[in-house]
């Protein structure tokens, strides 16, 4: 009788360890190619010795250290932080709502962040970068707050498609009231870019400020990952393991609030990251989070750090916004998994 | 069943509110008329309509407010009677020609004609419509084929998702081309984006008529059609209707509808979601009823949007859009809620 049954209770589960192995190894290793490939793209052209040069022996005089040291470190750093923070995130978020099509952006938690913004902006144009991020925080929160009050106090229980249609509401409810704020305010044109993925603005002190949060929140969210597996199996499975899902849960959330809400304060709302990466990682590596999230934070670095060289190139001298760029694979892939609609996580 | 269809007491119902619609349009037309920077009196409102105002009640009233209005009720019964079209042969609730991502491309086919010809940029109106009916027709399509499934159909589900991702994709390269505007252009799209409704004149309310005038009555005369498409596909099919062809006749008016009002108006999201709600609410869901009363809630919206944009700053007007959606969006959240799985 009891053979039987022990096999029953042993889930199913697929993880390839050394397979995650190989992605966090490579991983960084691309991330830091990456990073030194950024520096090199961009509208002046700059040799490989000023570049080295800028960065080991820094000439406050020199136009072309300013450049690098000024302009392109941040944004490749911006880039690989925020790849990471939008992938951790998204995964974070699968894993606890059980739900395939989740992700920063298509659940309305960016646009409560931008929003936030947007009203700090309006409002309180003097306010200090370190605070700013603060409400950036707030507002990722409200916006996921409200999306999952919607669908969990929904009758029939949460859906994949009721959670992206209270994103898509939430989303447009904020846009609105941005718009109104942004139009009785005039701060039109730099919000439309923002708002699109502006990586190109990043600066140092908007680094420095979101590098502590996000490495924090990258850690806690390490530190949850064994609990988020628990979780992904389902909440009763949890729960009759002994899981304090509320707190887990309650947790989670403040690590998607403050990985997001860093990443929109410096880049605006970029979506799709947080939905492709996760997918494609756990195709590689199985369902075991404690692989899913380290290899999500590497995997979403290098997807930034590259589209954000595309971003730069494709129509130079010219910005495209960040945003547009990811979409462009973004989009086709979220096809991808409405066609399969269920799916197994 | 079709004692169901021809329900007397439905009709009078239905009627009545006809009625009482038509009545509360007539007010709001009025107060919307003497609210803004300028505001006339209601008596000097009727005196100027009777042609007894000064000159600058004249221009305000018959260049400025007027058509405006008149586009403002034309483009809500559009989108809301194409909201109730796409509702009713997707068997979704939920569905809008905004959600489903067809007035993004409307939208787009707009924006792509004022960036790569900035110098028409106040194009003749008459065009435009055309030009967006392209652009929304083709991403209908493009929704069609990719939520459609060998041997499943089209579910509800998958094509509100595909919908919203194929929107999501639209705006990305709205962005893209907006961005590369120079500032006045810029201003243009931006603020017909959000869908204010003005440098509304005449040739406006001319180019969207028609539309109107023609899409409306026929999407009326394939009501029963209309009821049966929102029953199971089976069951429609043993009752005779072939249901491909009646289905995209009647997807293409909804696109003709939605495209021409986001053509003039600009992004108006919700009209179509609201507006058959709240019909439904009335007179419940048989189309023959419900549609008309559908297409006064859609210009009733529409037009209390425009007037409270209009009224609730001194100096610079809130787009329609903007005051729908944030009326609109609670809405939408509590249908959300109560709709189950």
């Amino acid at each position: 009788m009891l053979n039987p049954s022990n096999k029953l209770d042993k889930p199913p589960i697929r993880t390839r360890p050394w397979m995650a192995t190989i992605i966090i190894v490579l991983g960084l290793l691309l991330t830091l190619f990456g990073i030194s490939f950024s520096i090199l793209t961009g509208v002046a052209n700059i040799s490989y010795e000023t570049i080295w040069q800028a960065l080991t022996n820094y000439d406050v005089s020199n136009e072309q250290h300013t450049i690098i040291r000024e302009l392109r470190l941040p944004r490749a750093l911006a880039g690989a932080l925020v790849g990471a923070a939008f992938a951790v995130s998204g995964a974070i978020i699968q894993g606890m709502t059980r739900n395939p099509i989740a992700d920063t952006g298509l659940l309305g938690i960016n646009a409560g962040a931008g929003l936030a913004l947007v009203l700090v902006f309006a409002f309180l144009p003097a306010l200090p970068f370190e605070f700013i991020i603060l409400f950036s925080f707030i507002g990722a929160g409200l916006g996921a707050l409200l999306v999952y009050g919607i669908a969990f106090m929904s009758k029939g229980g949460m859906s994949p498609l009721k959670l992206v249609l209270a994103g898509v509401v939430v989303g447009s409810l904020t846009t609105g009231i941005s718009q109104a704020v942004s139009l009785l305010f005039q701060i039109n044109y730099d919000l439309a870019f923002w708002s699109a993925g502006g990586i190109s603005t990043a600066e140092w002190f908007q680094v420095s400020v979101m590098m502590p949060w996000i490495i924090g929140g990258l850690i806690v969210a390490m530190l949850l990952s064994r609990s988020i597996t628990v979780l992904s199996l389902g909440e009763d499975i949890a729960s009759g393991l002994g899981q304090r899902t509320k707190l887990v849960k309650g947790l989670g959330t403040v690590v998607i609030m403050v990985l997001a809400g860093a990443s929109v304060s410096t880049v605006g709302g970029v979506a799709f990251i947080g939905l492709m990466v996760p997918h494609i990682v756990r195709f590689l590596v199985g369902v075991d989070y404690r692989w899913i999230i380290p290899c999500s934070a590497v995997v979403g670095a290098v997807l930034v750090i590259f589209a954000d060289v595309v971003a730069k190139m494709i129509a130079a001298p010219y910005e495209t916004p960040l945003g547009a760029v990811i979409a462009v694979i973004g989009v086709p892939f979220f096809l991808y998994l409405a066609r399969k609609e269920r799916r197994e996580l | 069943m079709s004692t169901e269809l021809f329900n007397p007491l439905r009709q009078k119902r239905s009627i009545k509110l006809v009625i009482i619609m038509f009545t509360l349009l007539i007010v709001g037309f009025f107060i919307s008329l003497n609210v803004g920077r300028y505001s006339i009196p209601p008596m000097e409102v009727l005196q100027t309509l009777m042609g007894n105002g000064s000159k600058k009640q004249n221009i305000v009233l018959f260049d400025l407010r007027l058509p405006r209005m008149i586009i403002a009720v034309l483009m809500g019964m559009g989108l809301a009677v194409s909201g109730a079209v796409l509702q009713g042969i997707s068997r979704n609730g939920l569905s809008d020609p905004g959600i489903l991502g067809i007035s993004s491309g409307a939208g787009l086919a707009v924006l792509l004609f004022v960036s790569f010809y900035p110098s028409n940029n106040m194009a003749s109106p008459f065009f435009m419509p055309f030009l967006a009916l392209v652009g929304a027709g083709l991403t209908a399509i493009l929704i069609y084929i990719l939520s459609y499934k060998k041997g499943h159909g089209i579910s509800p589900t998958r094509l509100l998702l595909t919908g919203i991702a194929v929107g999501a994709g639209l705006s990305a390269v709205s962005i893209i081309l907006t961005l590369q505007l120079n500032p006045r252009n810029l201003e243009f799209v931006v603020t017909w984006q959000m869908g204010s409704l003005w440098g509304s004149n005449w040739k406006f309310v001319l180019a969207l008529l028609p539309w109107i005038v023609i899409l409306l009555p026929f999407v009326y005369w394939k009501s029963k059609i209309l009821n049966m498409l929102s029953m199971h596909e089976q069951i429609t099919g043993s009752l005779g209707v072939s249901i491909h062809r009646e289905r995209l006749v009647l997807l293409a008016s909804a696109v003709g509808l939605a495209a021409a009002s986001v053509a003039i108006g600009g992004g108006i999201g919700f009209v179509g979601l609201l507006g058959p709600h709240i019909a439904r609410r009335l007179v419940g869901p048989q189309h023959q009823f419900m549609l008309p009363i559908t297409a006064f809630v859609g210009g009733l919206l529409v037009l209390t949007g425009d007037t409270i944009g209009r009224s609730f700053m001194e100096y610079t007007e809130i787009p329609a859009g903007v005051v729908i959606s944030l009326l609109g969006g609670p809405y939408f959240i509590y249908l959300l809620m109560r709709t189950k799985g």
